[in-house]
């Protein structure tokens, strides 16, 4: 009697806390992406009345439209540099036994360790000290750094993955090396790939630390932006901006759990 | 070089092209983050470890910095209280659940951080959710100021941080044999004792883990502190970032960097090390 009490009393904190903290994962999304249809020109919520305003000011706002297409390009270039450098180095990695291979390793993980903020300032110093202007390109090299983890990591499980019989067996028939690595391994850590892609492009785009210390006037990039546009003032716009990157961010989610298989991958990160 | 040997490390060739980037963009700036901390003043006048020193005699810094390691602490502790219950509910339900919970929680980990802390300025603002709410429920006369306060900044990271919690716990509890928890039930034990005397102590790496995860990310978490606790809260990375480019005072900033970053990382692996040592249990993901 006393201890169906205590389980129930036990059941009721355990789904109600549950509840809580499934609510509290999904209402900023929501309330976000509802805020973005208000009416009104202040972020009361709930809004006073509904219209498209913000979405029709946001395709006019030119300064927030700039820095949205320099973050593609240099996501873009930054996903492509690591997951070619680092798929490269995950696939050397994955094979060698060498000591220096396990050093490496750490090396390349060692971003994710370090707080970005002294990555960032330390680009910054570099730079300056070796007289390199600031640019896109610096900035992409800093946001590769900060993907390669990313690419390491994911890669490197769909390599050790990979039976090496296959690739012996191809490689005895009598096919190259380069012929070997297109038809067989290729294909088989193709989700690896897709996987860090992903991630790695939405890192770069979402990143602040580094942008904060390389981005300037030029190459200025969207969530330094809206950083900015919010500390100065509560900017609704900022509303219809975040509207577009969670249904982007959806969209994007879906392919990649098309041809990758995304959230099995992440999951067991 | 014997053959082996060449076989070895011609596998390591890929690798070249990456290592070479790493040095010249990480190893290389990160040297120049020391020897600049090392400068006497911004003009570079000469080598001191005067920067340390003027950290370490300043109480408004060491406040700054120890402000910052308690908010990822309070931050995780949050965190590790909600990520429990989530996780026993996706450990004990059927696909449909667990397919939701798993949407739940890799949502706000794909939403932009700029996003997800809009949302929080949305929700704790004067006009926002809470006030609104409580306002027309009549619990409060007036609005609370819950934006550009410190509970509130706890309240957004604590939900913005909440997934690198609940994925190691979950990844713990999924990994208990269950036989466990079904002998205990046998044995007679209630369900809040299994917990405490069951899968508490055998899930702690999972939750370590995630601890010292989200540890790491509340504390280093600029844009959240900046635009959710607001300018009065300062705390390391706005600290940096003031002094670095507003101040434009490179060595100190650059001392400050590297404090943090040995204050951070050497938490991170002092109780790791520690839990290693000391805490039995499934291993964490």
């Amino acid at each position: 009697m006393q201890r169906s009490l205590i389980d129930r009393l036990y059941s009721g904190v355990v789904g109600t806390i549950t509840g809580f903290g499934m609510l509290l994962l999904l209402a900023p999304t929501l309330v976000v992406v509802v805020i973005s249809f208000t009416g009104g020109i202040t972020l009361k919520f709930p809004p006073p009345s509904w219209s498209l305003r913000w979405y029709v000011e946001l395709l006019q706002s030119q300064e927030i439209i700039e820095p949205a297409l320099t973050s593609l390009k240099v996501a873009t270039a930054a996903t492509i540099l690591s997951a070619v450098l680092g798929g490269a180095a995950a696939l050397g990695l994955a094979r060698s036994k060498l000591k220096l291979a396990r050093v490496l390793d750490a090396l390349f993980m060692s971003p994710m360790v370090l707080p970005a903020m002294a990555f960032g300032l330390s680009l910054l110093l570099v730079f300056n000290l070796l007289g390199i202007r600031l640019s896109a390109a610096t900035l992409v090299l800093g946001h590769t750094i900060i993907c390669v983890p990313f690419v390491i990591r994911m890669v490197g499980a769909s390599v050790q993955q990979l039976n090496p019989v296959l690739v012996t067996c191809s490689l005895s028939l009598g096919a190259s090396h380069w012929y070997t690595f297109r038809r067989i391994t290729l294909p088989l850590i193709r989700r690896g790939i897709v996987a860090s892609c992903f991630v790695a492009f939405l890192t770069s785009f979402d990143n602040v630390p580094v942008s904060l210390f390389l981005a300037d006037a030029r190459t200025e990039v969207l969530p330094i932006k809206l950083w900015a546009i919010l500390e100065g003032s509560l900017d609704v716009r900022v509303a219809a901006v975040s509207g577009v990157i969670v249904l982007l961010t959806l969209a994007g989610l879906v392919c990649a759990e098309i041809f990758g298989g995304v959230s099995r991958q992440i999951g067991s990160r | 070089m014997t053959p082996a040997s060449t076989t070895a490390s011609r596998q390591l060739l890929p690798v070249v092209p990456l290592a070479a980037l790493f040095f010249a963009a990480f190893v290389l700036p990160l040297a120049a983050l020391v020897l600049v901390s090392l400068f006497r003043d911004p003009q570079f006048s000469g080598l001191s470890p005067v920067q340390y020193l003027r950290f370490l005699s300043d109480p408004f810094s060491l406040k700054v910095l120890t402000d910052t390691l308690w908010l990822g602490a309070e931050v995780a502790l949050a965190t590790l209280i909600l990520a429990y219950p989530l996780a026993l509910v996706y450990v004990a339900s059927g696909q449909f659940l667990r397919t939701l919970i798993t949407f739940l929680i890799m949502l706000p980990l794909l939403t932009s951080t700029v996003v997800r802390t809009f949302a929080w300025i949305v929700i704790l603002g004067r006009d926002g959710i809470i006030n609104s709410a409580m306002l027309s429920l009549g619990f409060w006369q007036a609005p609370a100021r819950l934006l550009y306060s410190w509970e509130g900044m706890v309240l957004a990271l604590t939900q913005i941080q909440l997934p690198l919690m609940a994925l190691p716990v979950i990844n713990s509890l999924l990994r208990l044999d269950g036989n466990l928890t079904r002998a205990a039930e046998g044995l007679g034990a209630s369900r809040a004792r299994i917990f405490l005397t069951v899968i508490l102590p055998l899930t702690l790496p999972g939750a370590i883990a995630g601890w010292l995860l989200v540890f790491a990310a509340a504390a280093t978490a600029f844009i959240t502190q900046t635009l959710v606790g607001g300018g009065r809260i300062i705390l390391m990375p706005s600290y940096i970032y003031q002094q670095a480019v507003g101040v434009q005072d490179w060595p100190f900033a650059a001392a400050l960097s590297l404090i943090f970053t040995l204050a951070v990382t050497g938490i991170v692996f002092a109780i790791g090390a520690l839990s290693r040592r000391f805490v039995r249990g499934v291993d964490a993901a």
